[in-house]
């Protein structure tokens, strides 16, 4: 057992070697495997970052009351507090007309022009928070009908579909992801499988004495497994690092759009096990990609 | 130890290097495989070594019916029988010592048994001493003796050489099939294909001599 472990780290290592002898073809298809494998990782991080937002905004659904402009501020906080003891609403947020304008004068810069305006034409706004179990579209639309008949709503607006869209979008690119992974995986596949044939082939007369003094297929085939799991793993090494420039590169500007919004979101990096994971997909396919091209051009190698 | 009995070799071409061909060449003895060239004396040794199948007839070697061997027992029929060629094919960028190992190598000898042996094979062909040289930097006399090393080194019941003295001089070429005429001395199955009959009359072993795919002379000694 002990000579056997030993025999697989000096073929290891003579892959090494090999590698190491010809750096700029080595180099080439690990950069290639690398950005292969980079591509379906970023949009992966891009998936699971932009759930992770998603998921802040507790379903999204709110529902906004905007109240007739004869409706003061002080009637409009006694209208907030009944419809928070309702058994649907989790919690009721005020926005006086007062408040609205000066977020709109903020946001908008139309400032100097509403300043000219005689009133403030914006009405009051209740943004009404629906308990988490009543996020149903029935009950929602129910609900909002009842809103809409209070005598000092003048519009109960429903604010869901942008959530609903962009958790289509999202599933959309879900999807596109593992469709895009399993064509990039398919590319690895030949780029590596490539690479062994022309080992193979530039081995040819080594490989035929080897054959011819009794050497197995298994043992001809060995190194080459060996050369394409190093490259898949050393691809996939270059691929963690290509992602880890692109967040540092990105990290900045996100980081601005979440301030801009208020929101405390950091953008995530690979966490430690998905790096492995990585890695490990590169390994398991330079290791199919060898076996899969040595099986097939040692079958037609016959020593003459 | 080697028994032909009817054999035929027809290539996809349609060539037929061979025809019925039929001998024996009992354990322990040394034959001479002489013929011109495209007799078909290469043809005969690649069948010994499972190279090319039969097309037609019954090849048993180490009592082993090679008709019926499957593909994946091949290599391990090939590590009892040593093979020595024209062209020497070593590996060029690999030292003396680890082209003489690697029979031992590929059959999973370990370390220090492989080194022993590695060393006796290289002392019996006078190259003890040049384990860390490599081929090129050999006569080619030399390195057809790393290749003889290389064939003996696993120890087979069976030598094959083809042409093994094509680019020699007469004294190297003699020294080398002394080496042969020792081996078989210590009880191992020789065939040696030659065009150069003075090694015939030198050693007078029986000849199998090959005429167009046919075998005309089956065992005497020439004279």
């Amino acid at each position: 057992m002990r000579a056997y472990l030993l025999r697989h780290v000096q073929v290891l290592l003579a892959s090494l070697g090999q590698l190491a002898r010809m750096p700029g073809s080595t180099l080439m298809s690990v950069g290639v495997i690398g950005i292969t494998l980079a591509l379906p990782g970023l949009l992966y991080l891009l998936v699971a970052n932009a759930e992770r937002v998603s998921s802040e905004w507790h379903g999204g659904t709110q529902v906004s009351l905007f109240l007739r402009g004869t409706v003061d501020s002080g009637q409009a906080q006694t209208l907030a507090a009944q419809l928070a003891k309702r058994a649907d609403v989790d919690r009721v947020r005020v926005v006086s007309s007062e408040q609205a304008l000066s977020e709109f004068k903020e946001l908008s810069g139309f400032g100097e022009a509403l300043d000219a305006l005689p009133a403030n034409p914006l009405p009051s706004l209740l943004v009404v928070i629906p308990e988490p179990q009543y996020e149903q579209p029935e009950t929602l639309q129910r609900m909002v009908l009842e809103l809409q008949s209070l005598p000092a709503v003048e519009l109960a607006q429903l604010d869901m579909e942008w959530v609903q869209r962009l958790h289509v979008i999202l599933k959309l690119t879900r999807r596109a992801l593992i469709v895009l992974s399993v064509l990039l995986a398919l590319a690895v596949l030949l780029i590596v499988s490539n690479t062994i044939r022309l080992a193979i082939v530039n081995r040819r007369a080594e490989i035929e004495i080897i054959q011819l003094i009794g050497g197995t297929d298994q043992f001809i085939r060995r190194p080459f497994l060996y050369s394409g799991m190093l490259q898949g793993f050393l691809g996939a090494g270059v691929a963690i690092m290509l992602i880890a420039l692109c967040l540092h590169l990105l990290r900045p500007p996100i980081q601005v759009l979440a301030n801009l919004y208020g929101s405390g979101f950091r953008v995530a990096g690979l966490s430690a096990l998905e790096s492995l994971t990585v890695l490990a997909i590169g390994m398991g396919l330079g290791w199919l990609a060898s076996r899969w091209s040595a099986d097939r051009h040692l079958r037609r190698m016959q020593p003459s | 130890m080697i028994r032909f009995s009817q054999v035929s070799k027809r290539y996809p071409n349609g060539y037929e290097a061979l025809k019925r061909i039929s001998f024996t060449l009992e354990r322990e003895k040394m034959a001479f495989l002489v013929g011109h060239s495209g007799a078909g004396k290469s043809t005969l040794l690649k069948l010994i070594t499972l190279v090319e199948r039969s097309t037609h007839g019954q090849i048993v070697v180490n009592s082993k019916n090679l008709v019926k061997l499957p593909r994946r027992q091949i290599p391990y029929f090939r590590r009892e029988v040593g093979v020595i060629f024209q062209d020497h094919k070593l590996l060029h960028d690999r030292t003396i010592f680890d082209n003489v190992a690697l029979p031992l190598v590929v059959s999973g000898v370990g370390h220090r048994e492989t080194g022993r042996r590695v060393r006796a094979a290289l002392d019996k062909v006078g190259l003890l001493g040049k384990e860390r040289l490599f081929p090129v930097t050999l006569s080619g006399g030399e390195q057809q003796r790393v290749g003889i090393a290389r064939a003996v080194v696993n120890r087979p019941p069976l030598l094959l050489a083809d042409e093994p003295t094509g680019n020699l001089d007469a004294q190297l070429s003699d020294e080398i099939m002394d080496l042969f005429y020792q081996f078989n001395q210590y009880g191992v199955t020789v065939i040696i294909a030659t065009h150069e009959r003075r090694h015939i009359q030198r050693l007078n072993k029986p000849v199998l001599e090959l005429k167009d795919g046919r075998l005309v002379s089956d065992g005497a000694p020439h004279g």
